[in-house]
């Protein structure tokens, strides 16, 4: 019989070699589900993770929408993380990632058509506040009233999308668009339009942001006494409270910061990729960024890896949808198997496996 | 313009407790989750897998009430992957609750491709006699399909369970105080697999509920986020049956008065009467977790914390 013996410390090792293991589970259960859909899966497989990089045919437009999808998710998922670290659990960054690009977008389309270098860092601030803003109220019900900052972390996204599909068939509606749902466009108001920054390598100012604040994570989860903290609060709760951490402090600012990342990430989607406020704007960053924050190993590094990854999928799922006829559900499938195999396995890094006699267990 | 004449109370009292039915009975699985000390949030999850399977079989086989028994099968079978993860993997159970959510939006949306724009097989509505003619009485209580007294039965034979039986005060023991539950010889694991594969079957109910007898359609995401309400509901509850009951047809009575709203052409967007039941449910949490009223919260202590037996 099997039994469980847990580790004093977490293995390393394992650490490093869950990520990659599930990663390899997945492809052979998602394998087995495309097979199941009656498409080729080794074709399957290869057009989602090869192809996009390296196939002649869409490497050309797919290779820049690698960092594209990823500097969102990366943006959210750093945030994220340090909340999960410190056992903060937001998840709701998707309806801070529409407040972003509204209140972004709201500053734009203020000024539109007028000219200015000073308007694309104002809607960065008001992208940044909005998302802040949003997450504050779980942040605040918390710390005052001791609700549940998962409900209504998430209860919130629900409101969120009412917002924007109010904003997009209503106050935000362009002017100019024959009564057409969808906000100017705001990609083609230079102004306020955040492009490539390089042409030809999906490299915009959301990218930027992403490596910055993984760089700013990274410094104060490692080296700054607030990490410690964080660190401390996830694990030790009680012994937190003793060293002097104060959690509702430590609430407002993990919930604080994601916030305004994910209003970032909002802000620099609107501007850029997706070019306007629309109804169906949000494509579900915000919860996909959670996988990719259990990916990276809550590790600042480790999510620019599992972003880039988590991107590859998007992009071969389009091509694989565009040329075996998957269904565009199967992806979400494949990405919500990801997240079961890296938590089924972590098993490994905080248990031993030990063989012993059945006795009573 | 605002019509409130073409508000019928009757109709608007008879259409709240069809409203209620899903979240009463996916909340009402989730009680019984959470008193065996495990916070499963993968409710939306399970509750959309069951509302795709139900629907699937249902429109197979011509017959609702096959399509809802498979949608509670079907919720079991996907909550015993969130068993296995925290009871046998010793996973965090916040973060399997969240991947059992996600897995099932994308896995009820790939199974339910085929079945977008189909029409389900009627369920037809019980009549009791006498007390289905009643004037108003009746057509508020006595004119609806069986699911709607299934579950206010369940609700009842939940409260039995755990305040009458053996079994219903073991597991209460399991979610009060793992450790001398395991002390006891109870079978900590065992009990709350068991718990969790209940709370599925009824999330799956509810969700079937939703696709074949309230909307009934299937699309992508349809649940919109019932799943979270009925966590919330539970918390409302303070973990007491019968509370689940007032607070689901609270709920009810909001949603239903929020569509007549917006059909009596009520000033207001339409987005903006919609986020009500989002927001009533966020004030509702805020009240019941805040100052005296926490104290009579009695959350089971062992609650979202995971057991490792030792030795």
């Amino acid at each position: 019989m099997l039994r469980l013996e847990k580790r004093p410390q977490p293995s390393a090792a394992w650490g490093w070699a869950t990520p990659v293991l599930a990663v390899g589970l997945t492809m052979i259960a998602g394998g087995i589900l495309f097979a199941a859909l009656g498409k080729d899966p080794f074709a399957a497989i290869k057009m989602i993770f090869w192809d996009p990089l390296f196939s002649p045919q869409f490497a050309a437009f797919s290779r820049p929408q690698l960092l594209v999808k990823a500097g969102p998710l990366i943006l959210i998922a750093v945030g994220l993380a340090i909340g999960f670290r410190a056992g903060i659990w937001n998840i709701g960054a998707e309806g801070q990632y529409i407040i972003g690009a509204i209140c972004g977008a709201a500053v734009a389309l203020a000024f539109f058509p007028a000219p200015g270098w000073y308007i694309f860092p104002l809607m960065v601030i008001a992208g940044a506040f909005g998302g802040w803003a949003w997450a504050m109220i779980p942040a605040i019900l918390k710390t005052r009233f001791n609700t549940n900052e998962i409900l209504v972390s998430l209860l919130l996204v629900y409101v969120a999308e009412k917002i924007l599909a109010a904003m997009a068939t209503g106050r935000m509606r362009n002017p100019d668009g024959a009564g057409f749902p969808g906000s100017r466009n705001i990609a083609q108001y230079p102004a306020a339009s955040n492009l490539e920054i390089i042409a030809g390598t999906g490299m915009h100012w959301g990218v930027v942001a992403a490596f910055i604040a993984v760089i700013f994570a990274y410094v104060m989860l490692h080296r700054h006494m607030l990490g410690y903290h964080v660190q401390l609060a996830g694990q030790a709760p009680r012994a937190a409270r003793f060293a002097g951490v104060a959690p509702s402090r430590l609430v407002v600012l993990c919930l604080g910061f994601s916030g305004a990342l994910a209003g970032l990430a909002g802000l620099f989607e609107v501007a850029g990729p997706a070019r306007m406020i629309s109804i169906d704007f949000n494509v579900g960053y915000g919860f996909t960024a959670i996988i990719v924050a259990f990916l990276g190993r809550l590790h600042p590094v480790g999510i620019v890896l599992a972003g880039l990854l988590m991107a590859l999928t998007y992009i071969g799922g389009e091509i694989a949808q565009f040329m075996l006829g998957l269904p565009a559900a199967s992806i979400q499938v494949f990405q919500g198997m990801l997240l079961f195999f890296l938590l089924a396995l972590d098993v490994l890094s905080n248990y031993r496996i030990r063989l012993s006699r059945a006795e009573a267990a | 313009m605002i019509d409130l004449s073409s508000i019928n109370p009757v109709v608007l009292a008879a259409a709240l407790m069809v409203a209620a039915t899903p979240i009463l009975l996916a909340a009402i699985g989730e009680l019984v989750v959470e008193k065996a000390g495990v916070l499963n949030l993968g409710v939306e999850g399970m509750m959309i897998t069951g509302a795709v399977t139900g629907f699937a079989v249902a429109v197979m086989t011509r017959d609702p009430y096959l399509g809802l028994l498979a949608a509670a099968f079907g919720g079991a079978a996907i909550s015993l992957l969130f068993a296995l993860l925290t009871q046998v993997m010793m996973a965090n159970q916040v973060a399997s609750g969240l991947a059992l959510t996600l897995f099932g939006l994308g896995f009820s949306a790939l199974l339910g491709q085929g079945f977008v724009g189909v029409s389900p097989p009627r369920t037809a509505k019980l009549d009791f006699g006498f007390l289905s003619d009643l004037p108003i009485l009746g057509p508020i209580l006595f004119r609806h399909d069986p699911m709607v007294y299934v579950s206010l039965a369940l609700v009842a034979g939940v409260w039995y369970f755990l305040n009458y039986t053996r079994g219903g005060r073991i597991l209460r023991a399991v979610g009060e105080n793992h450790e001398a539950a395991h002390a006891l010889g109870y079978r900590v694991r065992r009990v709350r697999i068991l718990a969790i594969a209940f709370g599925g079957a009824c999330a799956g109910l509810g969700g079937a509920y939703l696709s074949l007898i309230r909307v009934p359609q299937w699309t992508e995401g349809m649940t919109a986020g019932a799943g979270w309400i009925a966590l919330a509901l539970v918390v409302f509850s303070s973990w007491r049956p019968w509370r689940v009951v007032l607070g689901a047809y609270l709920f009810g009575g909001i949603i239903v008065l929020q569509l007549n709203l917006q059909a009596a052409g009520f000033r207001i967007p339409v987005e903006y009467l919609a986020m009500s039941p989002y927001l009533v449910t966020i004030l509702v949490l805020v009240i019941m977790s805040s100052g005296r009223a926490r104290k009579t919260l009695a959350a089971p202590g062992s609650l979202g914390r995971p057991f490792h037996a030792t030795g």
